[in-house]
């Protein structure tokens, strides 16, 4: 019952291919459903999994600390004892720099109710073809690289403003962490890195950008009246 | 001759390593540069070293970061402490205080003073021990490295040692006795702590005048129950046992086919009251004229029973087991051995008790099934106690003669027991003959290695488990004479390390580590591998006297000072680098209740807390809670600050206490 609704909904933009028309032209018809669905699971999975890392190794850090930061939080390797986040904090107060968790306070306290609605958007672009209906699907293409420029603004925004009162002001000059790759802070190397759930996002916007091509290209070619409904 | 020259390369390949660390060292600090100056054969050859020397370094040279195999916890001696030791490297890795405050660990200094209190002996504070026989808990008959148990020969105190942070948890003062040389060792599940007395004298503390010796003095043997689930010795739960007025010495339990039995030997069976400056013999001749004492035998598992059933006295809160009702219960039985032994040790399977007559070249090895059988036969005669003896012929198995002054007694992984020669000054290696061991060599001497000097007690690694690892022997040495620097007269013990991994008359001396923290008796070696430690507490707000988080610990933001009355509570936290509060403004005559809780997590980011003249300083290692009172008697102005150095802003970690006169 559902099913045929939905299947009328969609054959109100995409007509039914006539019989005389290949398989894969079928194919390419359903294709962008496919993909998009694909996409807003892998958008969904990777809610779980961290988007990005950095480590930071010192003389005095054999084992290195790390933190890894997930769209809505962030943790430290799985040490049962040590809390890198708060290693990290306390090392960082020397230099100035504010407690991690005062970072992207709002984009993370919506990331994941954001994320559902990115997904949900997928969903009903796979199955709502209307003529600007590939428009839903744009939000979540963007997503991977909005979440990179947002990292880079908070990365920039506490290197930039330390408390210059802090014991090393003088040592340690306000910086900008490289978003990825090796940065040096004091006797810290640091490695940033991106991480798996970044990874899922970006295959899922790879996903969708092949649905949202090959649905242009339909458009473009022989569904005359498409443009006039 | 072909292994001999891979084994050659191989030291020369160590050598090499060390002249690189050397030259990294010295030349370019901190850099990876690579080696110069002479190579290492030129620099073996200035040194005047030999090719053994060579292989020595190769088989203790411990390049940075790289850990030692097996650890050796030594007894501190008169320092009260107990030393841990990396074995091959000889390093010395921990102290641990146990008898005696000690200010680095905290302990006795505003901290852990509840702890050390446990062993006042009733108002009087004893703030010394001589730590002697270090003892490491066993599951199965083997070290399990979960604790450690020493007795202070001096006070009559039996320590616990937690090896999940090396520290000090609890110490007993034994209510019947002044002192005690027989302990600590553990049944074979750590059911109990053994402790043999030493001087006789008349129990709990009474008085009786030594023309009374045989009537009023007496000799002693506790057992103090162990509960692994406290990790505290139970005193309601231990009992011990009357006994001659022998001066009972060592003791060791059995094990497997022996187990549920204890061995102790003794000397001055000749009840030697001494009295040189009366013109008496002294001890030394009259605790020697006999030419044998008694080994005694007693059964625990027969003791237990007997205790549980209430056929004991008490005696300063202490459930003693009479001699008369040990003697109709059939508890105890002596056999006689070489005169003055100082060592009584059971053999890996249980089956054989090995003793030295220290004025005795010989070892003599006495049979556990014999000794059984000569129990069911029934002995003959009796001691004027009235404790059965066992005839010397009907249970000795063997005597080997290994030289002279023997004490000691360790054993390997091959079959071979070593035992320590006093005056001859050496290690002898002989091979047990027994099936199980090396029954093709008989009971024989393999052969002697000279150590330097004055050897006291011997350890092999897991030398008296059920399975020894063998490979390593230390020698304790009590004189060093000319082997260290000539720092003055005061010279340290010497440590010596013996490659024992080859059989036969093959040994080899690798290393000499001085000593310069008392005289340790005895010393235990575990496998590395078998200790399980805490790199840092387990949680934040560790208390580490209940090994649990303190309900009172601080967290941040909960930081303060309040007051009652007269009385001041300081809750404090300590992270990298302040303490938090700065100022604690108090009046002169307040009761201080001063707890601090250190918030790091980070391995060895230990802080320290000091309150000048008020005798106060702690150590914080990560996660710990410590809480200290005083009276603020003197009024002024008192910095504390941090005595460990933690971090960059070290010396800005302090704060004021202010004083105020009244």
């Amino acid at each position: 019952m559902a099913a045929n609704y939905i299947e009328s909904m969609a054959n109100r933009t995409v007509e039914r291919p006539a019989s005389g028309e290949s398989r894969a032209r079928q194919l390419a018809a359903r294709l962008p459903s496919l993909t998009y669905v694909l996409a807003a699971g892998l958008l969904l999975a990777s809610i779980a999994l961290p988007y990005w890392n950095m480590t930071l190794l010192a003389p005095q850090y054999p084992g290195g600390l790390y933190v890894r930061v997930f769209v809505n939080r962030m943790t430290g390797d799985d040490d049962p004892v040590l809390d890198e986040v708060r290693e990290i904090d306390n090392l960082n107060h020397y230099i100035g720099m504010r407690p991690l968790a005062e970072a992207a306070q709002f984009e993370r306290s919506i990331a994941v109710p954001a994320l559902l609605l990115l997904a949900g958007l997928l969903v009903v672009a796979a199955f709502w073809r209307r003529r600007w209906g590939w428009l839903l699907v744009v939000p979540p293409l963007l997503f991977p690289i909005v979440f990179l420029a947002d990292m880079a603004y908070w990365l920039n925004n506490f290197g930039q403003n330390l408390d210059p009162y802090a014991p090393f002001s003088s040592a340690i000059q306000p910086f900008t962490p490289p978003i990825l790759g090796e940065g040096l802070v004091g006797q810290f190397r640091t490695i940033a890195a991106l991480d798996t759930g970044w990874f899922l996002a970006t295959a899922g916007s790879l996903l969708i950008l092949a649905g949202l091509v090959t649905t242009l290209v339909q458009a473009r070619r022989g569904h005359p009246g498409r443009g006039a409904a | 001759m072909k292994t001999h020259v891979s084994r050659f390369s191989l030291a020369l390949t160590v050598i090499a390593v060390i002249v690189t660390a050397f030259f990294t060292s010295t030349l370019r600090p901190g850099s990876g540069a690579t080696a110069q100056g002479p190579d290492w054969q030129t620099i073996a050859q200035q040194r005047g070293l030999t090719e053994e020397d060579l292989r020595a370094a190769a088989m203790t040279y411990t390049p940075s970061g790289m850990l030692d195999e097996f650890i050796l916890f030594a007894s501190g001696g008169q320092s009260g402490q107990v030393l841990v030791i990396g074995v091959p490297s000889m390093r010395l890795l921990r102290t641990i205080a146990v008898f005696t405050p000690e200010p680095w660990q905290g302990y006795g200094y505003g901290a852990m003073e509840e702890v050390l209190a446990g062993g006042n002996i009733g108002d009087q504070q004893a703030l010394w021990g001589d730590s002697h026989h270090p003892a490491l808990s066993e599951t199965g008959g083997l070290y399990d490295g979960q604790w450690l148990f020493i007795n202070d020969k001096a006070n009559g105190r039996i320590a616990v040692i937690d090896l999940r942070d090396f520290e000090t948890k609890q110490i007993v003062k034994n209510p019947l006795f002044l002192n005690d040389h027989g302990g600590a060792f553990v049944t074979p599940n750590t059911e109990y702590v053994i402790e043999g007395g030493q001087y006789a004298m008349p129990l709990g503390g009474a008085y009786a005048p030594i023309s009374d010796y045989e009537s009023a003095y007496r000799g002693l043997v506790t057992f103090w129950a162990f509960d692994r689930q406290t990790g505290r010795i139970d005193p309601s739960r231990s009992f011990a046992l009357e006994l001659p007025p022998y001066w009972q010495d060592l003791c060791d339990a059995g094990k497997l086919v022996s187990e549920g039995w204890i061995f102790c030997n003794s000397f001055n069976t000749e009840l030697a009251t001494g009295g040189i400056e009366k013109g008496n013999p002294p001890f030394e001749a009259g605790a020697s004229r006999g030419t044998t004492d008694f080994l005694h035998i007693i059964n625990l598992k027969a003791a237990e029973q007997v205790f549980q059933s209430g056929q004991t006295v008490e005696i300063n809160g202490m459930q003693v087991i009479p001699l008369d009702v040990a003697v109709q219960n059939n508890l105890l039985y002596f056999t006689p051995e070489p005169r003055s032994p100082h060592g009584v040790d059971v053999a890996p399977q249980g089956d054989f008790i090995v003793i030295s007559g220290k004025l005795d070249p010989h070892v003599s090895i006495y049979s556990w099934a014999r000794i059984q059988a000569a129990i069911a036969a029934g002995p003959a005669e009796t001691d004027a106690y009235g404790v059965p003896i066992l005839a010397l012929e009907d249970v000795l198995e063997a005597q080997v003669e290994v030289g002279l002054g023997p004490l000691h007694t360790q054993f390997d992984d091959q079959g071979y027991a070593y035992t320590s020669l006093f005056l001859d000054t050496a290690v002898a290696r002989w091979s047990m003959g027994a099936e199980g061991y090396r029954p093709q060599d008989g009971w024989t001497l393999q052969g002697t290695i000279p150590v330097q000097y004055n050897i006291g007690h011997l350890v092999v690694a897991g030398g008296d488990t059920i399975a020894p690892d063998g490979r390593y022997l230390v020698a304790l040495n009590k004189w060093s004479v000319d082997r260290f620097n000539n720092l003055g007269p005061l010279l340290p013990q010497n440590f010596q390390l013996i490659d024992i991994s080859q059989p036969g008359s093959q040994m080899q001396l690798l290393y000499d580590m001085p000593i310069t923290a008392a005289e340790p008796h005895y010393s235990q070696i575990i496998r590395a591998d078998r200790l399980n430690a805490w790199e840092v507490y387990p949680e934040v707000g560790w208390d580490p006297i209940t090994q649990s988080v303190d309900p009172n610990a601080v967290a941040p933001g909960t930081e303060g000072i309040t007051r009652d009355g007269n009385h001041v509570t300081v809750r404090m936290t300590a992270v990298r680098s302040h303490f938090n509060p700065e100022h604690v403004e108090i009046q002169a005559g307040d009761h201080v209740t001063w707890t601090i809780t250190s918030l790091e997590r980070a391995r060895d980011a230990t802080h320290g807390f000091a309150i000048p003249y008020y005798g106060i300083n702690l150590s914080l290692e990560p996660g710990e809670t410590v809480t200290f009172e005083f009276e603020a008697t003197q009024p002024g102005v008192f910095s504390y600050y941090c005595t460990e150095f933690c971090s960059a802003l070290h010396l800005e970690m302090a704060g004021y206490m202010l004083v105020q006169p009244q």
